[in-house]
């Protein structure tokens, strides 16, 4: 009888061991697909995405509407004195906004004479619910309750508070994936467009961790005209971001190891902290095509 | 069969819960890695096939909506899940403080290699930083969680077994 059993424990031990083997080759194979042939998932992503999705929206929808109750019992006194900041600041506002309206008019003049197009077109752009953020503590992306079916496409700009969040890497029929440029593995192209000079904006653990901002670097400011605080924006020769969506705001700058090029610090414009509604720009950047009409002389 | 329900149901509540509630409860940013919790109690409490598959699951569900690349972590749950299995010998339900070590040691190797396999690759080299304020922290927070979670999970895996002796014993006759 006990001979039996051992036996039978053995087998089972060979067992367990050939199924570790079969499934490290096909998790090996899924990592070596990703890599090269960029296959990812397929059904997989839909059959999770149909059972996960649900979920996580209606936790995250019990859990506002909890924050939101808790929110209601804040005092009269506190919402008066909050209006009347917001009147002041509304007057403000409006002041800037009628000179601003006033520039916008004259600079239309201004293109309509120098015959320019718009510089930075408006893209159509879809709204969309944070429901789920990276479930480790190394990186920095988060899913978002738009996909395949709303005509999300991966490579599509996400923004939130009017600056860059991140970028869509992966769609399935009901979410997307969206790495954002504060993950310690993105780089952005970008620009200051006080000078025109592109350079390389990297999101960073570290950085992020210490002092809530990205780095940056490569820029070659040889007559030291940029400044704390000037705004960053995406560059032109980016080729999956859109052109002039606002980055942040340079908070340091110094020179590098090479004393050729400048790194420093950007401060992102979105609350990376408390993200919740986001858009999506539903136009990929075309690059392919660029090249194609280009006059080839 | 109910083992399989149930383990399914606890896996998918650990990863939603990870991904929405915990984001908004973590202190200083970090969140506690509850399925790590799973992967290696099962591992220690049912041997080394149950806490491979176990953590091959969890790891594939991280894959597709927190990887990279598909396999990734489900390769690195799945070790994590295998290698639990072999301290099933010295596991006894009354004690605490083993459970607790296995899962805490499981937590800092699945962060070290982690690290080494996704950042100093990087040439992110200050391991000093990313060990203090990421893998430390995440371990604390994780032992905590565990000192409540374990005993959930321990009365869980008590109660299925009490079934299937139950079953067993009338299939027998």
């Amino acid at each position: 009888m006990k001979k039996i059993r051992n036996r039978n424990s053995k087998k089972k031990q060979i067992e367990t061991k050939y199924m570790l083997i079969a499934l490290t080759v096909v998790c090996v194979l899924g990592i070596f697909g990703g890599l090269v042939y960029n296959i990812n998932g397929g059904p997989l992503k839909a059959i999770a995405g149909y059972i996960f999705v649900p979920m996580q929206q209606g936790i995250n929808a019990t859990g506002s509407w909890i924050f939101n109750t808790a929110n209601d019992f804040k005092t009269l006194s506190q919402v008066l004195e909050e209006n009347e900041k917001l009147k002041e600041q509304n007057a403000e506002l409006t002041n800037q906004l009628t000179i601003a309206k006033i520039e916008q008019y004259e600079l239309e003049n201004l293109r309509e004479l120098f015959d320019l197009s718009e510089k930075y077109p408006t893209y159509e752009k879809v709204a969309a619910n944070v429901i789920a953020k990276d479930s480790g503590n190394w990186f920095s992306s988060f899913t978002i309750n738009r996909g395949e079916k709303d005509g999300i496409m991966v490579g599509m700009n996400v923004l939130a508070d009017g600056g860059l969040v991140g970028i869509v890497t992966d769609v399935g029929p009901n979410y997307s994936k969206v790495r954002s440029i504060i993950d310690d593995a993105n780089n952005v192209s970008a620009m200051v467009p006080s000078t025109g000079d592109n350079f390389n904006v990297s999101g960073n653990l570290k950085t992020m961790n210490e002092a809530m901002v990205i780095t940056f670097s490569e820029l070659r400011d040889a007559e030291n005209s940029v400044k704390i605080g000037e705004p960053v924006i995406t560059s032109y020769v980016s080729d999956q971001y859109h052109q002039g969506i606002l980055i942040g705001y340079i908070s340091s700058i110094e020179f590098g190891p090479n004393n050729l090029t400048k790194i420093g610090t950007i401060t992102p414009v979105a609350d990376f902290e408390h993200l919740e509604d986001v858009l999506v720009i539903k136009k990929i950047k075309d690059v392919g095509n660029t090249v194609d009409t280009e006059p080839t002389e | 069969m109910l083992r399989k329900i149930v383990l399914f149901f606890i896996i998918s509540i650990c990863f939603v819960l990870q991904t929405t509630t915990l984001q908004s409860l973590s202190f200083a940013n970090i969140t506690p890695n509850l399925l790590i919790i799973v992967v290696a109690s099962f591992g220690l409490m049912r041997g080394k096939k149950e806490g491979m598959f176990i953590g091959f699951f969890s790891g594939l569900i991280i894959d597709i909506f927190c990887g990279f690349y598909l396999g990734i972590y489900a390769l690195l749950y799945m070790y994590v899940g295998y290698s639990a299995g072999f301290l099933q010998k010295r596991f006894y339900p009354e004690d605490i403080k083993f459970p607790l070590l296995i899962i805490a040691a499981s937590d800092l190797n699945l962060n070290l290699i982690i690290y080494l396999v996704m950042f100093l690759t990087r040439s992110r080299y200050d391991f000093g930083f990313y060990f203090t304020n990421i893998i430390l922290p995440e371990l604390v927070y994780t032992t905590i969680v565990t000192i409540f979670f374990y005993l959930i999970l321990l009365k869980i895996n008590q109660k299925l077994e009490a079934y299937e002796k139950r079953r067993a014993i009338k299939f027998d006759l």
